[in-house]
């Protein structure tokens, strides 16, 4: 047999010994770009969602686009990048993502395991039970010998497992992958109580064709703040997200809103004018222009008009403020000065 | 029937007798229920369990999804009012509001027209490829071999055409981009790798081998995690080599490694005499593998090949695990919508019924064209 010379392609040589991950400058990056990379959800309700026409929405991505309010002076010039649970840490550390707005748990093993930077709590969750009214039961505490739906290897089945165990209850539980699983299974009554995050629960429970014959337990069995994050090795970047952040609650607590933003430019307050870029430099020192909290809050609001507009008692998610209160008000939410 | 009863007396002349249709009990549905439903007393029993089943199967599911399904609504509540009660029907207003979401993804509206282009022209693509008595095939060959460029240029833009990013591709149409290359590229180079691995050569089947044998022994998801994350710790910083690209490549190669499986089969399958005929006649070996190797061994392998086409087809749902939004992504994004939140029925059987058009389209082709190349041996 003859062979003709064969065209054998040679493999690509792979640039072996460059670490890639953190890089400095993602802001130049960013503004270079046009458009700020933003690792969401591929879909938790209230949080990240599509509407008719492809836009995203929710809780995360409203502090997403008011991140890229701030750096770029459009809130509309973000990139959502979709991820599921395994990918979204990859997915920052390999710089698809520029940051990090997906409703994700700060935790020890994230912080320094994961190497990433987290940047105070924009909601903090906890996890909760739903039943129906017709069980009859007002408390956790009651709930001995209760059948549980429970998504399998999330952190929510081990703190169900230590808060029976700790009452000295027993339960059964009816293990799930899904959330739409978890709803259609307590409502086929193949469980008794559907446990996960307070938010995922008012979530589901605004979806049941009867949700007034269902509550949401008082007791709130752990602890979930969800905050974003960033790469390590960024620290201005890091310092752009966390003030944004900051802004937005600032913002509440003074009283500054989407509608008067442009009145309150003149008010008397010292604090108000540092914010807004009237006074002092802080919008330079950040590399950024004076009026990027001013951006924020002209095109998407304070904490409280974010929270209100995606999760707020008015929206078929219909939560409460409860620990996302301002401090003021009994809340956790709390900013340093803007000093 | 009545074979043992005295023969009746015969009423016509010989040669005269008039053609009568066979007795309504050996032939017609009759006969067939008779023979195969309710030939003993079990098959009786099983018949009758079936057709109660199927009573209290059909009915609702019918009523669900044609009779009491509402077409147009403006939420979830707002569907839920109009039915006797709620979730009694499909609410399919669901996903006719999504319906531009679900075929284009994120594509920007004023572009979709080339979007749409592209589906009219990936039909004149198919034409000629399958059907062999399509008129001025010869000339739409030519047009098929650039139509893949052709759409590329399309949907991504450049050269005169707006620049869309492969992120906002989506949906059906990503479902089909991933499908048709994987489909298109994977065939020939499975077939050199299939005509590689039992060539003579030690070091090109080797390398064959290796090849075929690591991606065999990968997960798909494994290969897409190493194209979505790892690719970008190798390359170096700064470096963008697009995502959908990276898939693209993985996709082809992963379905190119199993058609080179089973194209090898076919290879193995055919006599020793034909390739030592084709030697005897004095052919090279590129003019043996096309007159003589190829045509057979890929006749025989046609249902494999269909087969691996129908899994890559459906793998690449796979896609959403690295953020990637094809239909079944864009679902559980417009799930996640609270005013419409809670119709995941209706979403997963709109994509199940998209996928099994797709893939029984092709089983049905792939069976066409086994009995059209069928020559009796």
């Amino acid at each position: 047999m003859k062979f003709k010379p064969t065209l054998i392609l040679s493999a690509a040589t792979l640039a072996l010994g460059i670490t890639s991950g953190a890089q400095a400058g993602t802001l130049e990056d960013v503004q270079k770009r046009g458009s700020l990379n933003c690792v969401v959800s591929t879909g938790v309700p209230g949080f990240a969602y599509t509407d008719e026409s492809g836009e995203w929405h929710g809780f995360d991505v409203d502090f997403c686009r008011a991140t890229a309010a701030a750096v770029l002076g459009d809130a509309k010039k973000i990139k959502a990048v979709t991820s599921t649970g395994k990918t979204r840490f990859t997915l920052l550390n390999s710089a698809e993502g520029d940051v990090l707005w997906r409703n994700t748990t700060i935790t020890f093993s994230r912080d320094v395991g994961v190497k990433l930077r987290f940047h105070g709590v924009n909601y903090y969750d906890g996890q909760g039970f739903l039943v129906s009214k017709d069980l009859g039961v007002n408390s956790a505490k009651e709930l001995d010998g209760a059948s549980v739906c429970i998504q399998t290897g999330t952190t929510t089945e081990l703190n169900l497992a230590d808060y029976f165990f700790a009452n000295g209850m027993k339960y059964e539980a009816v293990p799930i992958e899904t959330n739409d699983e978890g709803r259609q299974n307590y409502l086929a009554g193949r469980c008794d109580v559907y446990t996960t995050d307070a938010s995922g629960l008012a979530a589901t429970r605004s979806t049941f064709t009867d949700p007034a014959n269902h509550i949401i337990l008082p007791e709130i069995i752990s602890k979930e703040p969800l905050g974003p994050a960033t790469r390590h090795g960024d620290d201005q970047w890091s310092d752009i997200v966390t003030w944004v952040y900051y802004a937005t609650v600032t913002a509440e607590e003074k009283g500054v809103t989407q509608a008067n933003v442009d009145e309150m430019k003149s008010s008397k307050d010292p604090e108000i004018l540092r914010l807004l870029g009237v006074e002092g430099n802080q919008g330079e020192e950040l590399g950024l222009p004076a009026d990027w909290a001013y951006q924020i809050i002209k095109q998407v609001g304070n904490y409280g008009e974010i929270f209100d507009r995606n999760i707020g008692p008015n929206t078929p998610i219909g939560l409460e403020r409860g620990l996302n209160a301002l401090w003021t008000e009994g809340g956790l939410q709390y900013s340093p000065p803007f000093r | 029937m009545n074979d043992n009863a005295a023969t009746p007396k015969q009423e016509h002349e010989p040669g005269t007798h008039p053609n009568w249709p066979a007795p309504i009990l050996t032939s017609g549905p009759i006969a067939w229920m008779r023979d195969n439903l309710f030939s003993s007393p079990f098959n009786v029993i099983l018949t009758l369990l079936a057709l109660w089943v199927l009573w209290i199967i059909i009915p609702p599911i019918i009523n669900w999804v044609f009779i009491e399904a509402i077409w147009s609504a403006t939420d979830r509540k707002d569907c839920w009012a109009q039915m006797s009660e709620p979730e009694a029907g499909a609410c399919w207003a669901f996903i006719q509001s999504r319906l531009s979401l679900f075929i284009y993804g994120f594509y920007p509206e004023a572009e979709r027209w080339r979007v749409n282009l592209c589906f009219v022209m990936l039909i004149l693509f198919l034409l000629p490829i399958l059907w062999d008595k399509c008129p001025g095939r010869k000339y739409l060959l030519w047009y098929c071999i650039a139509f893949p460029f052709i759409a590329g240029w399309l949907l991504i833009g450049g050269f005169g055409l707006t620049p869309v990013p492969t992120n906002e591709f989506g949906g059906i149409m990503l479902t089909f981009i991933i499908g048709v290359t994987g489909i298109f590229f994977s065939l020939p180079i499975g077939v050199a790798l299939a005509l590689g691995r039992i060539s003579n050569m030690p070091a090109l089947s080797t390398i064959c081998v290796i090849f075929i044998e690591f991606i065999r022994g990968v997960p798909l998801i494994a290969l897409l995690f190493v194209a979505s994350t790892m690719l970008n710790y190798f390359l170096p910083p700064g470096t963008t080599f697009d995502l959908l690209m990276r898939v693209l490549i993985m996709v082809t190669l992963f379905s190119a490694a199993y058609i080179a499986e089973v194209v090898r089969g076919g290879l193995q399958a055919m006599p020793r005499g034909q390739y030592e005929a084709a030697d005897a006649l004095g052919l090279t070996y590129w003019q043996s593998a096309r007159l003589i190797i190829l045509p057979q061994a890929l006749k025989i392998s046609i249902p494999g090949i269909v087969n691996t086409f129908i899994g890559l087809y459906k793998d690449t749902t796979l896609v959403i695990i690295i953020g990637m939004l094809d239909p079944l992504g864009i679902g559980r994004a417009a799930l996640a919508d609270a005013e419409w939140a809670g119709l995941a029925r209706e979403v997963y059987l709109f994509i199940a019924v998209f996928f099994f058009l797709c893939c029984f389209g092709m089983s049905r082709y792939s069976l066409y064209l086994e009995k059209k190349l069928h020559t009796g041996h």
